[in-house]
C-alpha cells in the first residue's frame, strides 16, 4: 500500500492504482471519456486531467500509477489535487475543444439523456461558444445493419476500437487518417461481423454510435428498468430490460463480472425486435408448398383435418426452451384428449447430453465457470466443445482469445511470429 | 570560428568519398577496438563528461540519457534507435550527415550501442529520405563486409544494424511514437511513463538519439571529452551544424561551435540578411516549432540552448529560418501552423481539435479578417493546448502562434484595421451563440 493525498485527504491504495481510481477511492470524481474499467488505457481525451505536486503540466490521472508519483523533497506523500483552478482550466479546456467540432443536434440524437458528453458538459463547459469557423463534417460509414453511425459527433475516444480489437478479438473498426481528420471505420465501409458489436453503442460516450433498429424509439427517461437474466444462450448474462408502457424497448447488459461482465451479445440485445415487430401474428396454412393467409378457423379446420386422419401412435410434440407454462400444459391437455403419450421438451439436448457423458463421463455442464479460467483451463475447455464458441458462448470465447492476447502483451518479445 | 580541425564533419557538403575508404581516410573506424575496450562506462562518462546535449531538439543530456537504460539485462535485449525522422521545417542536417558522412553514424551506432549493452541497433530513416537511406544502407552494408558490425566482427561485440525507411510523417519523430512506426503499428505516441529506457521497442529497454547526437560520439570518445567541451561555452558545449535558410544570400549548412552569435553566423556563412542586417524582420533558431524572435532581440542573439531559452525561444535543431522585412509574418505563421494542423495524429484532443482552430484564426488574421478581441482568445487557445497533450507536438505547434502575438501583436491589429476601415462583401463573423 503506497500513501498518497488527494485533495488534502491521506489515504492508502495499492501502488499499481492509477491516480484515477486513488482520486476515486478517495471520493473525488474524475472526468473521463476515453478511460473505461474493461480496456486499454489509452490517456487521449485529456479530460480526466489532475495537478500533482511537482509536475509542472497537468497529468492524465488514467495513465499515471501511484508508483510513478515521486514523493516530496523530505520523503512526505506525493499530493494530487483535483479541484484546483488550474485542474478546472485544463478541463474546461479541453471540453472546449471537445465541443467546437460536436455538432448542437441533441435534440434529435438518440444519446441525449445519457450522453458522457452532455452530462460533463454541464459541469465543465462554458455557456458561449468562441469557435467563428465551420464545424467538421464528417461523413457518415456503414457499418453495419444494428450499429447506426453520426460520425460528425464522433469525438475520437477510440473506445470503440479498443472494445473490437480487445474484447470481441476482431479488429474490424479502426482509425484512418489523422489529426482532425480522422475517421473511425470499418476500413472498406463493410459491416461488422462481430456478435458482440452492438456494445459498441453502449461504450460510445456520444451519439456517434447509437443503435440503429432502436433509432428514435424512445428517450431515456421515459423508459422502466427491470432487471433480469437473458435466456437465449447459455451464457445467462445479467440484463437490464427497458420498457415504456407495457412494451419491451431495448435490453442493456449490468455488470456481472463472473459471467458477461459489461457486454452482452446481439442476440441478447436485439431479441426485443421478436417480441413485436418481428412476431407470426396470424396463421398460414401451406398450399402447394407456398404459405398463405389464413383466418383462426381455417386453420385450426385444417389441422384438425389432419389430424382425424392419423393414428394417435405417429403423433408427438416437443415443447420449445421459451414455451411458457401454461401454453405446455395446454398442449399437453390437446395431445391427452387426443390419445397421444409422445410429449417431449428435450429440443436437442438430450442426444448432445448421451454424447458428452459417453465421451467424458461427466454431468453437463450447466452453468459457465464462476472465474474466468486461465490459459490453460481455457484451451483445454475449449478443445471438448463440439460448437462454434463465439457463437454459442461467447463469454468464455471471449475469456480465451483475451487471455491469449494478454500473455502476448505481457511479453511481446516471446510472441511467435516470423519476426522474432 | 571553429577551425577545420575541430571540425567533425569533414565531408558536410559531399565533396570527399562517402564510401569506407574516404571515411577511413578521415579517421572513421579508427581505433574503434581501443575504445570499445575501454568499457561501456569509460564511454558512457565520456559522453557525460564532453556535455553533449542532444541535438533533435529538446537538448537533454546524452550521456545521462545512456545512463537511465539497465545496467543489468533482466534477459530481455536493449535497442538503440536513432531518429533519422528529420521533418522539422528548415532543419536539414542530419540529411547531410547521411548523404555525406553516413559511416560517422554507422560507427557511432556501434558505439553507443556498446555503452548501452544493445546488440541490435535500428535507424528509422524519414520516408522522403530515399537517396539517403540508399546511401545510409550501402554504407551499413560496407561496414558489414569489412567486419567491422554483424554478428562476429572485428571488434568481438556482436551487433546488428538495420535501417528502417518509413513513411512519411512528421510525427514519427517524436520518439515513442517512432517506436510505435517501428513495431508496425500506427505512428501515434505513447504515454509516458513508462519511458523507453525501461519499456520501449517491443517493451524492452530503448535509447532513442537523434542522428547528429550519435554521429559526433566516435569523435568525443576518439578526441576526448575535454576537447568537445571546450568547444563552446558551459552547458553549450561542442560543434553543431546549422542549417540556414530563408531570406540569406546564400543559405547553407555549416558546423560552427555552440554559442556563435547569430549574425556571425549569418553574415560569415550564408551571406548575410538579404537586403543588409537592418532589413531583418525576424528569426526563427531552431526549427519551425520554436518561437520567432523579433529582429531587435537578434543583435545579441548567441546561438545555444541557453542563448535562445533567454529569449523565450528554444535552439531546437538549430534550423535558422530567417525572415526579411518583405516577409508577411502572420501568413507565414499561419502555414506554419497549417502544417501542424496536417501532421497532428489526431490521438489527443487539445492538438487534435486545438490546431485547426488556431490555424483557422490565423489565415483570417493574415487578412485582417478578424476582431481584436480574438487576439487575446488565439493566445488562450494556445495555452490550452502547450502542455495539455501526450508529446510536445502540442507545445511545438503552439510556441510559433505565442512568438506571434508575443512580438507581432502591433502588426495584426494594423492588419484588422485596415480590413475594417475598407468597405468587403464579407463582414466578419461572430460566434453563435
Amino acid at each position: 500500500m503506497t500513501k498518497l493525498v488527494v485533495d488534502g485527504k491521506q489515504i492508502e491504495v495499492p501502488p499499481e492504482y492509477t491516480l484515477l481510481q486513488a482520486c476515486e477511492a478517495a471520493g473525488a470524481e474524475i472526468p473521463r471519456f476515453c478511460f473505461h474499467e474493461r480496456l486499454s488505457i489509452a490517456g487521449n481525451c485529456r479530460m480526466c486531467l489532475v495537478e500533482l505536486k511537482g509536475s509542472p503540466k497537468p497529468i492524465a490521472s488514467c495513465a499515471w500509477a501511484v508508483r510513478d508519483c515521486r514523493p516530496g523533497p523530505k520523503g512526505e506523500p506525493p499530493e494530487v489535487s483535483t479541484r484546483t483552478p488550474m485542474v478546472r482550466k485544463a478541463r474546461e479546456g479541453v471540453m472546449e475543444f471537445l465541443l467546437i467540432n460536436h455538432p448542437l443536434d441533441c435534440p434529435i440524437c438518440d444519446q441525449g439523456g445519457e450522453c458522457d458528453l452532455q452530462d460533463q458538459a454541464m459541469a465543465y463547459g462554458i455557456d458561449a461558444s468562441r469557435y467563428r469557423e465551420n464545424k467538421r463534417a464528417v461523413e457518415d460509414k456503414y457499418v453495419g445493419a444494428l450499429v447506426k453511425t453520426v460520425m460528425n459527433r464522433c469525438i475520437h475516444c477510440t473506445r470503440c476500437v479498443r472494445f473490437m480489437t480487445e474484447v470481441a478479438g476482431v479488429p474490424e473498426l479502426g482509425a484512418i487518417g489523422r489529426g482532425e481528420d480522422t475517421e473511425i471505420t470499418t476500413y472498406l465501409e463493410q459491416a461488422m461481423t462481430s456478435e458482440l458489436q452492438g456494445n459498441v453503442v453502449d461504450l460510445c460516450p456520444v451519439g456517434a454510435l447509437t443503435s440503429k433498429p432502436y433509432a428514435f424509439a424512445a428517450r431515456p427517461w421515459e423508459l422502466g428498468k427491470t432487471e433480469s437474466i437473458d435466456v437465449m444462450d447459455a451464457v445467462g448474462s445479467a440484463i437490464r430490460i427497458d420498457t415504456r408502457g407495457r412494451e419491451v424497448m431495448r435490453i442493456l447488459p449490468r455488470v456481472n463480472d463472473d459471467v458477461n461482465e459489461e457486454w452482452i451479445s446481439d442476440k441478447t440485445r436485439h431479441v426485443v425486435d421478436g417480441l413485436r415487430t418481428q412476431r407470426l401474428d396470424q396463421p398460414y396454412i401451406r398450399v402447394d408448398g407456398r404459405l398463405h393467409p389464413a383466418s383462426w378457423p381455417e386453420a385450426l379446420d385444417a389441422v384438425a383435418a389432419r389430424l382425424d386422419r392419423i393414428a394417435p401412435q405417429r403423433i408427438g410434440a416437443i415443447a420449445g426452451d421459451l414455451a411458457a407454462v401454461e401454453e405446455i400444459f395446454a398442449l399437453k391437455d390437446l395431445l391427452t384428449r387426443l390419445g397421444v403419450a409422445n410429449l417431449d421438451c428435450r429440443e436437442d439436448g438430450s442426444l448432445e447430453w448421451a454424447r458428452w457423458r459417453a465421451r467424458t463421463g461427466l454431468p453437463w455442464p450447466r452453468s459457465p465457470p464462476r472465474s474466468p479460467p486461465n490459459r490453460g483451463q481455457a484451451e483445454s475447455g475449449t478443445a471438448t466443445t463440439s460448437c462454434t464458441p463465439r457463437h454459442r458462448a461467447w463469454a468464455p470465447s471471449m475469456w480465451v482469445s483475451r487471455q491469449v492476447r494478454a500473455d502476448w502483451v505481457r511479453r511481446p518479445w516471446q510472441r511467435p511470429g516470423p519476426s522474432m | 570560428m571553429l577551425s577545420d580541425k575541430d571540425r567533425i564533419f569533414k565531408n558536410l557538403y559531399g565533396q570527399h568519398d562517402w564510401r569506407l575508404a574516404g571515411a577511413r581516410s578521415r579517421g572513421s573506424w579508427d581505433g574503434t577496438k581501443a575504445i570499445l575496450e575501454k568499457g561501456s562506462d569509460w564511454i558512457i562518462n565520456e559522453v557525460k563528461a564532453s556535455g553533449l546535449r542532444g541535438r533533435g531538439g529538446a537538448g537533454f543530456p546524452t550521456g545521462l540519457k545512456w545512463s537511465f537504460m539497465p545496467k543489468q539485462s533482466d534477459a530481455r535485449p536493449h535497442y538503440l534507435v536513432v531518429n533519422a525522422d528529420e521533418s522539422e521545417p528548415g532543419t536539414c542536417k542530419d540529411r547531410e550527415i547521411m548523404r555525406n558522412d553516413p559511416h560517422l553514424l554507422v560507427e557511432g551506432c556501434l558505439i553507443a550501442s556498446f555503452a548501452m549493452h544493445a546488440h541490435v541497433c535500428y535507424i528509422y530513416v524519414r520516408g522522403e529520405f530515399v537517396r539517403e537511406r540508399e546511401r545510409l544502407q550501402a554504407a551499413v552494408e560496407e561496414a558489414y563486409e569489412a567486419r567491422l558490425i554483424g554478428r562476429d566482427n572485428v571488434h568481438a561485440f556482436p551487433f546488428d544494424l538495420y535501417v528502417h525507411h518509413g513513411a512519411g510523417a512528421y510525427i514519427c519523430g517524436e520518439e515513442t511514437a517512432l517506436l510505435e512506426s517501428l513495431e508496425g503499428k500506427k505512428g501515434q505516441p505513447r504515454l509516458k511513463p513508462p519511458f523507453p529506457a525501461n519499456v520501449g521497442l517491443y517493451g524492452c529497454p530503448t535509447t532513442v538519439n537523434n542522428v547528429e547526437s550519435i554521429a559526433v560520439v566516435p569523435d568525443i570518445v576518439k578526441r576526448g571529452a575535454a576537447w568537445f567541451a571546450g568547444i563552446g561555452r558551459p552547458n553549450n558545449t561542442g560543434t553543431k551544424v546549422f542549417c540556414i535558410s530563408g531570406h540569406v544570400q546564400r543559405p547553407c549548412n555549416v558546423e560552427e561551435a555552440m554559442g556563435t552569435p547569430l549574425r556571425e553566423l549569418l553574415e560569415r556563412h550564408a551571406g548575410g540578411v538579404r537586403g543588409g542586417w537592418d532589413n531583418l524582420l525576424a528569426v526563427i533558431p531552431g526549427g519551425s516549432s520554436m518561437p520567432l524572435i523579433p529582429a531587435h532581440q537578434c543583435d545579441s542573439l548567441l546561438m545555444d540552448f541557453d542563448g535562445c531559452r533567454e529569449l523565450k525561444s528554444s535552439f531546437g535543431t538549430a534550423g535558422v529560418i530567417v525572415m526579411d522585412k518583405s516577409t508577411d509574418i502572420i501568413a507565414a505563421m499561419a502555414r506554419i501552423s497549417y502544417f501542424y494542423k496536417h501532421e497532428s495524429c489526431g490521438q489527443c484532443t487539445p492538438c487534435r481539435e486545438g490546431m485547426g482552430w488556431m490555424w483557422r484564426v490565423l489565415t483570417r488574421m493574415a487578412q485582417g479578417r478578424a476582431h481584436k478581441r480574438e487576439i487575446d482568445m488565439l493566445m488562450e487557445v494556445t495555452t490550452q493546448i502547450e502542455g495539455h497533450t501526450i508529446c510536445a507536438f502540442g507545445d511545438g505547434a503552439a510556441w510559433p502562434v505565442q512568438g506571434l502575438i508575443r512580438h507581432f501583436r502591433h502588426e495584426i491589429e494594423r492588419r484588422i484595421d485596415t480590413y475594417t476601415a475598407s468597405p468587403h462583401p464579407e463582414p466578419v463573423r461572430v460566434a453563435a451563440e
